[in-house]
């Protein structure tokens, strides 16, 4: 059962976060490298019931509406099933409520004929602020309630919660459920029961799961200043910030006063570069040699131009294979992403932070912020002396990319034809 | 808050493991660069009743032994706040059965008066085959029992219980303790309950319990086979198999043959002398990029020699201080350990396995299983073609040396 694949299954009334975990926890996922989708049955049941009218259709006696609804839930598992067996999927993240034990007797059933492994997520959240802000964020503006105003969606909304509660059955670890592998995710991460965790990726999904949280907070992501080598065109090495370099640093201090944060927290790598950037804000950081930039081995502090006329063949490859492509007796991007992930967990349990890193590290970085396959990872732009400005937002992040008007060389090399 | 000292308190029965747990966390923390020191209350009541006779000193009615008993915590927190404050400690286990709310509020309030942060590890079982497991194979061997035969020490030790569970709180997240931060461990394991994770190291705390298990099983450490570049004496790089080092791994082959391990796992660095000595094996291997050497930057490839006469003061710095000290360009032992970090806590959710790797890296493993210092870890031995058998036992390791009897240079220089 070693590389069984895994359903996920959320559990949890409407407005517990489930589709919020299911997205994050994706992200992470597909980022670390293990393939992994969500299937979310409430897009299957847009597509089968084209117009949502009222809260009716949730009505545990509306006897049509639930054959539909099983409908869907069966659709939606065919396509796990595919997903997993057909399609090189790993995990697939089943997001619904679930919140019935005839439901994940079914669903049980259908992974034991399937040979994959179950693990069981379920939010409980009685806290009635929390269930509100929820429903403000992400519901009002669903395609349920395009036609609605916010109040009538919101009284819509609360009772449409309201039809799954007499019929939920919250997931046992004493009695029933004893045997299932699970997490309870309980008042928004307050609190945690897990149960049975079979495998190395359950404890991976717990631990993140533990780490997350949802208070505001913003995350700069920026190069250090422009240095010595970038103005030779040399890859790698230790230099030191250029004047104009110096001038960024100048500038990202203004920068940061200027956005009047409450307890930021700068972090750098251990080269030079971004120390001597940090140094300009006048305010404590800590140093990550996990941060460092891609080690390019035999090809440290040399230029493009060198590397194609001393290692030609190296050079070739690279540019058909860049994230896979390790440079002899260096890292390549998928290295990266498995060095950055200590960082990348520190990261959600932190709130304001700005990390001064180098290029293909942030790639790296924003790539798991902004969902962006390992494709398209060292191809994403994070020119010199520019701030990307990340906002949690609904489901995502929202970027903002503010240039700070100093000149810098272009370091960016595009995907060849 | 962000650097205060934290106090972990164990709380459980007797025989709930809370001493295997404490010790092993606090190998765990260590390793990893926290200090911490665990203070076991039972050692300091050994220290003030020198002759323990029988369950009877833990009657909760046993008004003069309570007193005892009162004083020993109380000096086991004096030492605690002065390893915290004084010492350079960070984290604190304070190792005790913690079993009644009133002497977990005297903990919180000597926490609060001191600035530290508290949280607490309890660990519930009832189920009586692992209490008596454990009860054979740490309390039949404690100081307190030092000549009596099993039956009577069983028979003793399950009185000594009782006495606890009359009076045994345990933690209530849903009302009394809902504002403690505290993992419930129960049954060994299989379920937890997690309370207001405060910051890193608590998230640290709990991942690392939740990988920890305690089935009987065997890892075997050792080194890739005797390189080509062992026989001229040059450092790093990727070089092949010397002809004993192909030897050797016929050698290893045979060997683990011989020890006929259920479902053994073998891992590889992702160089091509420990591949190549995988090779051998005939068994499925995984490779590890994070299991390759220490990176040596600018002296890779170069032998001692060579290094001290283009390197002369580089070389004088890593005698000096050879756990920090980081080549340029490279790593030093402090990063590799950190580099390791992933491969330790696979290992603790894993079974039997063997971990081929290399002289540094093997350094890094073992002095974590042996609760080796960083002091102590650059200089350990870790000679080629030799393996070393690591088997869990009571609240450490018996490690077994095992030479494959295939000549091979010495790679170890001492500490100068």
């Amino acid at each position: 059962l070693a590389n069984s694949p895994t359903v996920i299954v959320m559990v949890g009334l409407p407005a517990r976060g489930k589709t919020y975990i299911s997205k994050k926890l994706t992200r992470y996922l597909n980022w670390i490298g293990v393939p992994t989708k969500v299937f979310n049955v409430g897009e299957y049941r847009r597509e089968a019931v084209k117009h949502y009218s009222s809260y009716d259709f949730f009505r545990p006696d509306n006897e049509e509406a639930m054959k539909v609804r099983k409908q869907c839930a069966l659709a939606a598992l065919r396509d796990v099933k595919l997903y997993l067996t057909e399609e090189g999927g790993q995990i697939a993240v089943f997001d619904a409520t679930n919140t019935t034990r005839e439901r994940r007797g079914m669903i049980l059933n259908f992974a034991k004929e399937n040979g994959f492994k179950v693990f069981f997520i379920e939010s409980v959240c009685n806290d009635p602020t929390v269930v509100a802000t929820n429903v403000m964020e992400v519901k009002l503006s669903s395609p349920d309630y395009r036609d609605c105003n916010s109040t009538d969606a919101m009284e819509d909304f609360m009772k449409r919660i309201n039809c799954y509660q007499a019929s939920y059955q919250p997931l046992d670890p004493d009695n029933y459920d004893r045997e299932l592998s699970l997490i309870k995710v309980i008042d928004v991460g307050r609190r945690f029961l897990v149960n049975r965790v079979q495998d190395h990726i359950q404890s991976r999904i717990v631990y993140y799961l533990m780490n997350i949280h949802v208070q505001p907070r913003t995350i700069y992501l920026c190069r250090h200043g422009e240095s010595d080598f970038n103005l030779k065109g040399k890859i790698g090495g230790d230099s030191g910030l250029s004047n104009r370099g110096k001038k960024f640093a100048m500038a990202l201090n203004k920068f940061v006063e200027e956005q009047n944060l409450k307890d930021l927290k700068v972090w750098t790598s251990q080269l030079k570069r971004t120390i001597q950037t940090a140094e300009a804000l006048q305010l404590p950081y800590e140093q990550w040699k996990a941060l460092n930039e891609i080690d390019a081995g035999v090809c440290e502090e040399m230029t493009y131009e060198e590397i194609r006329e001393q290692h030609p063949e190296e050079f070739a490859l690279r540019d058909q294979d860049k994230y896979y492509y390790r440079y002899p007796s260096g890292e390549s991007y998928q290295d990266l992403v498995q060095r950055l992930e200590p960082v990348i967990m520190e990261l959600e349990r932190q709130e304001n932070v700005l990390v001064i890193c180098h290029q293909a590290v942030m790639r790296c970085l924003l790539a798991y912020f902004l969902d962006k396959s390992a494709d398209e990872m060292p191809y994403l732009k994070c020119p010199l002396h520019t701030v990307l400005k990340l906002t949690p937002v609904a489901y995502g992040c929202r970027v903002e990319s503010i240039s700070l008007n100093i000149e810098a060389v272009n370091t960016h090399r595009e995907r060849p034809e | 808050m962000t650097n205060s000292p934290t106090l972990i308190v164990m709380i459980g029965l007797p025989a709930r493991g809370k001493t295997y747990v404490s010790k092993k966390l606090t190998r765990y923390l260590n390793w990893i660069g926290v200090p911490t020191k665990v203070f076991n209350l039972g050692v300091y009541r050994r220290e003030a009743v020198k002759s323990y006779k029988s369950y009877d000193f833990f009657r909760h009615d046993n008004k003069e032994a309570m007193e005892i008993r009162k004083r020993c915590a109380l000096v086991a927190l004096d030492d605690v706040k002065a390893y915290l404050l004084e010492e350079c400690g960070q984290i604190a286990v304070f190792d005790a059965t913690n079993t009644t709310r009133e002497r977990r509020d005297m903990i919180l309030n000597f926490a609060k008066e001191n600035a530290f942060k508290v949280f607490f590890v309890e660990s519930v079982c009832d189920d009586p085959e692992v209490i008596a497991a454990n009860i054979l194979e740490v309390k039949v061997s404690s100081p307190d029992y030092p000549e009596r035969d099993r039956e009577n020490v069983m028979d003793d030790f399950l009185k000594r219980i009782e006495c606890y569970k009359v009076t045994y709180q345990p933690l209530d997240p849903d009302a009394y303790d809902k504002d403690l931060s505290f993992i419930k461990v129960i049954n060994v394991g299989q379920r937890f309950l997690v309370n207001r994770v405060q910051d890193y190291i608590q998230s640290k705390i709990v991942y690392y319990l939740m990988n920890i298990h305690v089935q009987p099983r065997t890892i075997y450490l050792c080194r890739h086979g005797e390189s080509e570049y062992n026989l001229v004496g040059k450092i790093g790089g990727d070089s092949g198999l010397s002809p004993r080092g192909k030897q050797f791994a016929q050698a290893l082959k045979k060997f683990i043959e011989e020890q006929e391990i259920i479902d053994l796992k073998v891992w590889t660095s992702q160089l091509k002398r420990t591949i190549q000595t995988a090779e051998s094996l005939g068994v499925t291997y995984e490779q590890w990029k994070i299991l390759n050497e220490i990176d040596a930057g600018v002296c890779e490839e170069m032998t001692y020699a060579e290094i001290e006469a283009k390197y002369p003061e580089e070389f004088a710095m890593r005698d000096q201080e050879k756990y920090l000290y980081r080549y340029p360009g490279g790593e030093s032992y402090q990063d590799l350990v950190q580099r390791l970090e992933p491969v330790i806590m696979e290992l603790e959710r894993q079974g039997n396995v063997l971990v081929i790797s290399h002289q540094a890296v093997m350094r890094c493993l073992l002095a974590y299983f042996l609760d080796k210092s960083a002091d102590e870890l650059p200089y350990l031995r870790c000679p080629l073609h030799t393996i070393l058998k690591l088997t869990p036992v009571a609240y450490g390791c018996k490690v077994e040396t095992i030479t494959l009897n295939v000549e091979a240079v010495n790679t170890h220089r001492d500490k100068p």
